[in-house]
């Protein structure tokens, strides 16, 4: 093995030899060569327990001679395997030099008929009203490895069903296969051991300690993690099977982490949000109230249509009347961190181009220690890197305030910000014409002379830079409803001469060209989990995060 | 132009025997006779019905059990496998108050059917866990407008009636649960 790089190992699974990476568990190296090791209990980002015994599988090692530790050969020469008598777990057993392991081997195949048969003897036959039908692993396993057909002819346990144990997730105990893995999620991840094992043998079940209830932000990740329709989430309950749902791959907007998600739909209506691992931002978790954000696209406070003054006008109508107000007097963009990196950058050419100055609004709140941090934007740092900014200190909102008292501005161009929530008062608000660009409506859109509405980050796509400065991308999940416009549609408009076509694709080209930090990228070429881009340029610029799950700020 | 790939066969003359026209005419009375003389193979439809054999596939419906239960526990399985997507479900939550609330949990909001759609294949009767939607005797349907063609829940239930059912999958569930723990 003198020829082995460091990191790798060689483990023969089933007769043929393969190099896997050292330091992980059979499952994970497994699947890292396209293998399926059936698991439950096992979760890459929880410690492992061992309960559930579907991974079991037969293990062996080249023999060796007890008194002089040579190796023992067959007789046609190969090393000799000495096999364990009974199968191991996977999932517990780590990968070394040589190691030999039977996937498919008739034991194998008992054990994991066996296991299913005993999960299977308590389980329900709900799946035509179980959430989890479709993505139930415990399905899954049992027409893949399973009998098919059940022995027991005993009456079925009974245990509590449909139990609230938070105020977001019920706990259906009939269902449950006892894995653990949401009893681990609250110890190790949460560090509030809330969710424990009661009773005892056939009637343990899955229940709060006394005086406790699965609260907190983080509750519904027992949801995802649960392998079988046990946690169920309340928000989702019968709303829809998930194989009508289509996935689409998001970046959830709550904060500058840039947390990875799948927005679930169908038919132009969003279901439900799940987090999506990226190892470096989220790993699997995701906070309840990001979940959540997909009520905002038909929320009552939706801007649809577009308004001048008091009368709803046409689009074009509306467009005009903002170009005649930009170039009356002097402008002033606001820009904001939810916008996205190419919205940031079609600006940055609109500001151009009506020789305007430009603002950067800040939404800062509590950090969580976990997956929000302070800056509540996704992109605020994509304005650093589209240019539309040099730093935020010089283009802060309380600029804005002075010029406006000092009469240099005359119209101000909003991009989904409340001004008063930014620090400005509403007299100042009353001295100039005001342009807004948003998806909400707010107090700056009630006072706007101009009003377009745009779009959530669910209905078009585009990238964020979170707060690692890491490039993520998200995709439209759903279709703009009636009555709203693609932001760069909007911005490209205004922007008449200088930007022709507002697809994200050829905004990337001229991007390209004019950010230094995105030289090279093609927006289609994203990779799902991200790229890291090169903040050095920005290295002195003060940021207000303090750190959360996989990212520490350099200095603190 | 293309070339033209044909070839002109000139039709032969009518023999004298074939231009009196009598045995032509002969034969074809011989054999409306025979017809005439069997036993008729269609229907007077509408007044004469046609017997529906065993397995016909009319128009699909909803059923409910002897205890006047809808069966469906809106799975969607049948709007999922419905080849002309004719099926439209709108899961929803059965009443917490209902009496056996706690061990059904789920019926439909909403339950439609386009018989525009509809193509009769029943897949949706073959694929349903719970047997709550079968293919009826009714072939002859007909509306005033498209839209009392969309079957909607009272409607199906009313084509469907009642089927009693041998397993009453839910009561065994109560009684369960009535008798707690099993072992």
């Amino acid at each position: 093995m003198s020829e082995e790089q460091p990191n790798l190992v060689t483990i023969n699974i089933d007769g043929k030899d393969y190099q896997v990476a050292a330091k992980q568990n059979l499952v994970e190296a497994a699947k890292s060569v396209g293998i399926e090791i059936p698991h439950y209990c096992y979760h890459p980002k929880l410690e492992m327990a061992g309960t559930c015994r579907m991974c079991l599988v037969e293990i062996g090692m080249p023999m060796r001679d007890r008194a002089m530790g040579a190796p023992v050969l067959n007789e046609d020469g190969s090393p000799k395997i000495g096999w364990m008598p009974k199968p191991a777990i996977a999932c517990g057993t780590s990968v070394s030099p040589n190691l030999h392991m039977k996937t498919k081997s008739p034991m194998v195949q008992t054990s994991r008929a066996s296991v299913t048969e005993f999960l299977l003897a308590n389980h329900p036959l709900d799946c035509p009203i179980c959430d989890q039908a479709g993505e139930c692993t415990l399905q899954a396993f049992s027409a893949d490895y399973g009998n098919g057909k059940s022995r027991y002819r005993d009456a079925k346990n009974v245990k509590p069903r449909n139990k609230s144990v938070g105020p977001r997730v019920l706990i259906n105990n009939e269902r449950c296969i006892l894995c653990r893995r949401c009893v681990r999620f609250c110890r190790e991840i949460l560090k509030r051991p809330i969710l424990g094992p009661i009773q005892r043998g056939s009637m343990t079940q899955i229940d709060c300690y006394p005086g406790q209830e699965l609260d907190g932000n983080y509750s519904m990740n027992v949801v995802d993690i649960c392998p079988v329709g046990a946690l169920t989430s309340k928000d989702f309950r019968f709303k829809m099977r998930v194989w009508f749902l289509k996935q689409t791959k998001s970046i959830c907007t709550e904060s500058s982490v840039g947390v990875n998600t799948t927005v679930w739909s169908r038919e132009g209506k969003i279901y439900r949000i799940t987090p999506r691992r990226n190892d470096s931002v989220n790993d699997t978790w995701m906070s309840d109230s990001g979940r959540m954000i997909y009520k905002t696209v038909d929320d009552e406070n939706r801007l649809t249509g577009t308004r001048r003054g008091e009368s709803s006008v046409d689009f074009d109508e509306a467009i005009d009347a903002a170009r005649a107000l930009l170039s009356a007097g002097k402008p002033a963009f606001v820009a904001s961190g939810k916008m996205s990196l190419e919205e940031q950058w079609a600006l940055k050419t609109l500001a151009a181009s009506f020789g305007g100055d430009v603002y950067l609004t800040q939404t800062l709140a509590e950090n969580d220690g976990f997956l929000i941090s302070e800056d509540r934007t996704p992109n605020r740092r994509g304005a650093l890197v589209s240019g539309l900014v040099k730093d935020f200190e010089s283009a802060s909102v309380a600029k804005l305030g002075a010029a406006i008292d000092a009469g240099e501005v005359k119209t101000v161009f909003v991009c989904g910000e409340d001004l008063l929530e930014q620090g400005l008062d509403a007299k100042q608000l009353k001295k100039v014409d005001i342009i807004y660009l948003g998806t909400h409506k707010n107090a700056t859109s009630e006072e706007a002379t101009v009003v377009l509405s745009g779009r959530t980050v669910f209905e078009k796509s585009g990238s964020f830079v979170n707060q690692q400065f890491r490039l993520q991308r998200f995709d439209a999940a759903i279709p703009g409803i009636a009555g709203t416009h693609n932001e760069l549609d909007v911005i490209a408009a205004l922007a008449a001469r200088t930007i022709t076509d507002a697809s994200v694709e050829t905004i990337w080209l001229s991007m390209n060209k004019d950010c230094a930090a995105l030289a090279g990228l093609e927006f289609a070429s994203i990779p799902a989990d991200g790229v890291l881009l090169d903040a050095s340029p920005w290295a002195k610029l003060a940021f207000p995060e303090t750190g959360s799950l996989l990212y520490k700020p350099a200095g603190k | 132009m293309a070339t033209q790939n044909y070839k002109v066969i000139p039709r032969k003359p009518l023999r004298w025997w074939e231009k009196l026209y009598i045995p032509q005419v002969i034969a074809g009375m011989k054999i409306t006779l025979g017809i005439m003389l069997r036993k008729p193979v269609t229907l007077k439809y509408p007044e004469e019905r046609p017997t529906i054999p065993k397995g016909y596939r009319g128009i699909p419906t909803l059923v409910k059990d002897q205890n006047g239960r809808e069966k469906c526990v809106s799975c969607q399985l049948c709007e999922f496998v419905c080849p002309p997507k004719a099926i439209r479900v709108t899961p929803g939550e059965i009443d917490p108050n209902a009496p056996d609330a706690e061990v059904i949990e789920k019926a439909p909001k909403a339950f439609e059917i386009n018989m525009l759609r509809c193509i009769y294949c029943g897949m949706c009767q073959e694929v349903c866990p719970e047997e709550a939607i079968w293919l009826q005797n009714e072939y002859s349907l007909n509306g005033y407008s498209r839209d009392s063609l969309v079957h909607d829940k009272e409607k199906l239930y009313e084509l469907g009636g009642t089927l009693p059912d041998k397993h009453l999958k839910w009561k065994k569930k109560a009684e369960a649960q009535a008798h707690g723990p099993a072992h």
